[in-house]
């Protein structure tokens, strides 16, 4: 049995988060990943925004800075910065990070900085009691889109590749194994890494689209995601509805920092 | 219709009421119900509104500025660090001179994080030209949001409603909720005298050299003079029209009183408690809630004031290396005109309670000392 009691802050339970809800899931599957990795927790440090994910760097005890909504990535792209030899893990979520944080998002993308970002996409703005996210699904009800959203999503993994990201990655709460994994994989690549976990909310997403159970969220996930390998073999007609999960993009691009040391040495050099 | 609501839905009704023609707000605890209720009256048709939901709150705001300049009545609704984040463009609503009005709720700014009320939030935007006015009750809140719209039209200037988080926004009190049909003779649609328009075309937010951008921050602030007198107007014509008047300021008991406690949004109204019991022991003792902010009600506030022995101002709020924001203001209209003592106590920051207790430790202390030992005195902090 594993013990996560070393790497949590007691003191700060019970958590906030609603029963059904995933990011619990998402919480012990990094506490495994980093442990597995043998990464000692001086050398970690978590920057969340606001939102239901970012509450999660309060739970773990490493060194945690709990920032203002949608700005964790700017404030990480400071601390990475000043000491590059940090493992550096941005937690946030949909509206977070794609919404009031969207500018961020894609320039730390670009950038190519070495941060590790865990997107827990719950589809909906759950903290704030369930209003339309950018990733809210067209047609979907939310407490501002009472009769169905009207706008389409954004597609969070496509938009980090697109922008420039070294590393895109898609999990989810159902499939923890993997989950665990993929967040290795992520912190483990030199880059920009974005994982995508599917962490849908059960209180205020579910129950305003007829999955209102946790257990019917979790048959949805077991249902709807497929493995890269399964997505290659599919038509597109078997694609309909299913959602690939896996290392969707992964390249070798240089790092900012890497790269900023590089001009600090050659303008030494030159002098 | 009298109904029993929470404060956010005071705001709500009270922008129903009011026409509003575009509405854009982001969530943000704890003014989340507001533009939740809002969102369900535009979508059903309650309104005739349009509601978007943007990407942050200086979207939101930004959202409003553009509404206003093309001529529609517009309206939004935050808190905190999404008021901090529309801050750049408060500005610009003052400069466009557009009659955008916006609630805000107050609560605690971060870091740490605080979800509960004090005032720092609004009161950081002292500066930035919108007329604020804070609410006790949420039938003060419907009618405010209805009287600002007239006062912003009236005056070219955005109107900030504020109100205590939790204490107010989501407290359940009986409200007389105003139909769009019994306002309308008060409140007129709005016409703008010069909007983006495609007939007649003019130039927004243009460069203003030295030569002409003093003339045009001079009239803001005559703009800003003018309306202490059209907030007397509208808020009697509100009086006429629906039998409820709120004034600039609100003195209670003050007449005779030898003491007189300056409070403003919920701590006033448990502060007339406390007036009342310390009354019934024979202590003359009274109570000045100041309703208008910006402006400042400089004459109200000296006219009951100055009859005074002694003056207390209790602040839910801190200017770093000062003192109490109110304090300071109430100061300033006292300065040169009467040698009164007064004192400033700090309380309920972050969502403290300020309950009778406090108040009547803050009463006594000010009863008691001869002269104020000093101006500032934080009530209630933890060794």
């Amino acid at each position: 049995m594993f013990d996560y009691l070393p790497y949590i802050r007691e003191w700060n339970f019970p958590h906030i988060w609603c029963s059904g809800c995933g990011d619990g899931i998402v919480l012990k599957a990094l506490i495994r990943a980093t442990d597995g990795l043998g990464i000692h927790r001086d050398e970690a440090v978590m920057v969340s925004g606001i939102g239901c994910s970012s509450r999660t760097p309060g739970y773990v005890d490493v060194n945690t800075l709990h920032t203002t909504h949608g700005r964790a990535l700017a404030f990480a792209t400071g601390v990475k910065h000043a000491s590059p030899n940090l493992n550096v893990i941005v937690v946030t979520g949909d509206g977070d990070a794609t919404a009031i944080g969207g500018n961020h998002y894609i320039h730390a993308a670009r950038r190519n900085i070495d941060i590790t970002v865990l997107l827990y996409n719950n589809y909906i703005y759950g903290m704030t009691g369930g209003q339309v996210s950018p990733t809210t699904r067209k047609g979907d009800r939310a407490s501002t889109a009472p009769f169905g959203s009207i706008e389409p999503p954004f597609n969070i993994s496509g938009l980090a590749k697109a922008a420039g990201a070294s590393f895109v990655a898609r999990g989810d709460v159902y499939n923890v194994k993997k989950l665990e994994k993929l967040i290795k994989l992520a912190i483990q690549k030199k880059g920009f890494s974005l994982l995508e976990i599917l962490s849908p909310c059960p209180t205020a997403w579910g129950r305003r689209n007829k999955m209102g159970h946790p257990v019917q969220l979790m048959e949805w996930l077991r249902d709807s995601t497929v493995s890269m390998e399964k997505w290659e073999k599919m038509t597109d007609e078997e694609r309909e509805g299913k959602i690939r999960t896996g290392v969707l993009h992964d390249v070798a691009r240089p790092e900012f920092t890497d790269e900023y040391a590089k001009l600090v040495k050659r303008l030494k050099a030159e002098k | 219709m009298k109904k029993v609501i929470m404060g956010n839905h005071a705001v709500s009704y009270g922008v129903r009421a009011s026409e509003v023609k575009v509405i854009s707000a982001y969530p943000i605890t704890p003014q989340t119900q507001v533009v939740e209720l809002l969102s369900e009256m535009c979508a059903n048709g309650e309104i005739d509104a349009k509601f978007i939901m943007v990407e942050s709150e200086h979207s939101a705001m930004t959202a409003c500025v553009g509404a206003s300049a093309a001529g529609a009545r517009t309206f939004t609704a935050t808190s905190a660090q999404g008021l901090l984040l529309m801050h750049e463009i408060l500005h610009w609503a003052v400069g466009a001179r557009l009659p955008i009005v916006l609630a805000n709720i107050n609560r605690a700014v971060g870091p740490p994080w605080s979800i509960w009320t004090d005032q720092n939030d609004s009161l950081s935007q002292r500066d930035v030209g919108w007329l604020q006015i804070y609410c006790e009750s949420n039938q003060e809140t419907q009618d405010t949001i209805i009287q600002s719209f007239k006062i912003a039209e009236k005056i070219k200037l955005p109107v900030m409603i504020v109100l205590d988080a939790f204490f107010l926004s989501h407290t359940f009190e009986i409200v007389d909720i105003l139909e769009a049909e019994q306002v309308r003779a008060f409140l007129p649609p709005y016409v703008a005298d010069k909007q983006v328009d495609v007939t007649e075309s003019h130039s927004f937010g243009n460069l203003a050299s030295p030569d002409s951008y003093m003339e045009l921050r001079y009239m803001i602030q005559k703009a800003m003079e003018d309306s202490r007198e059209v907030i007397r107007e509208v808020d009697e014509e509100f009086g006429k029209h629906f039998g409820r008047s709120y004034g600039l300021v609100k003195p209670y008991r003050c007449e005779d009183a030898e003491t007189i406690l300056v409070t403003s949004g919920t701590v006033a109204s448990t502060t007339r408690a406390v007036i009342d019991e310390m009354r019934d022991e024979g202590i003359k003792i009274g109570a000045l809630k100041i309703r208008v902010f910006r402006p400042f009600p400089f004459e109200e506030v000296f006219d009951v004031l100055s009859k005074a022995k002694k003056v207390a101002v209790i602040d839910r709020n801190i200017s770093f290396g000062h003192h109490g924001i109110f304090f300071q203001e109430v100061k300033s209209a006292l300065y040169g005109r009467t040698d009164i003592p007064i004192a400033g106590y700090i309380a309920g920051l972050g969502g403290r309670d300020v309950t009778p207790t406090v108040i009547r430790e803050i009463a006594d202390k000010a009863i008691s000392d001869k002269k104020p030992e000093r101006e500032i005195n934080w009530i209630g902090v933890k060794e």
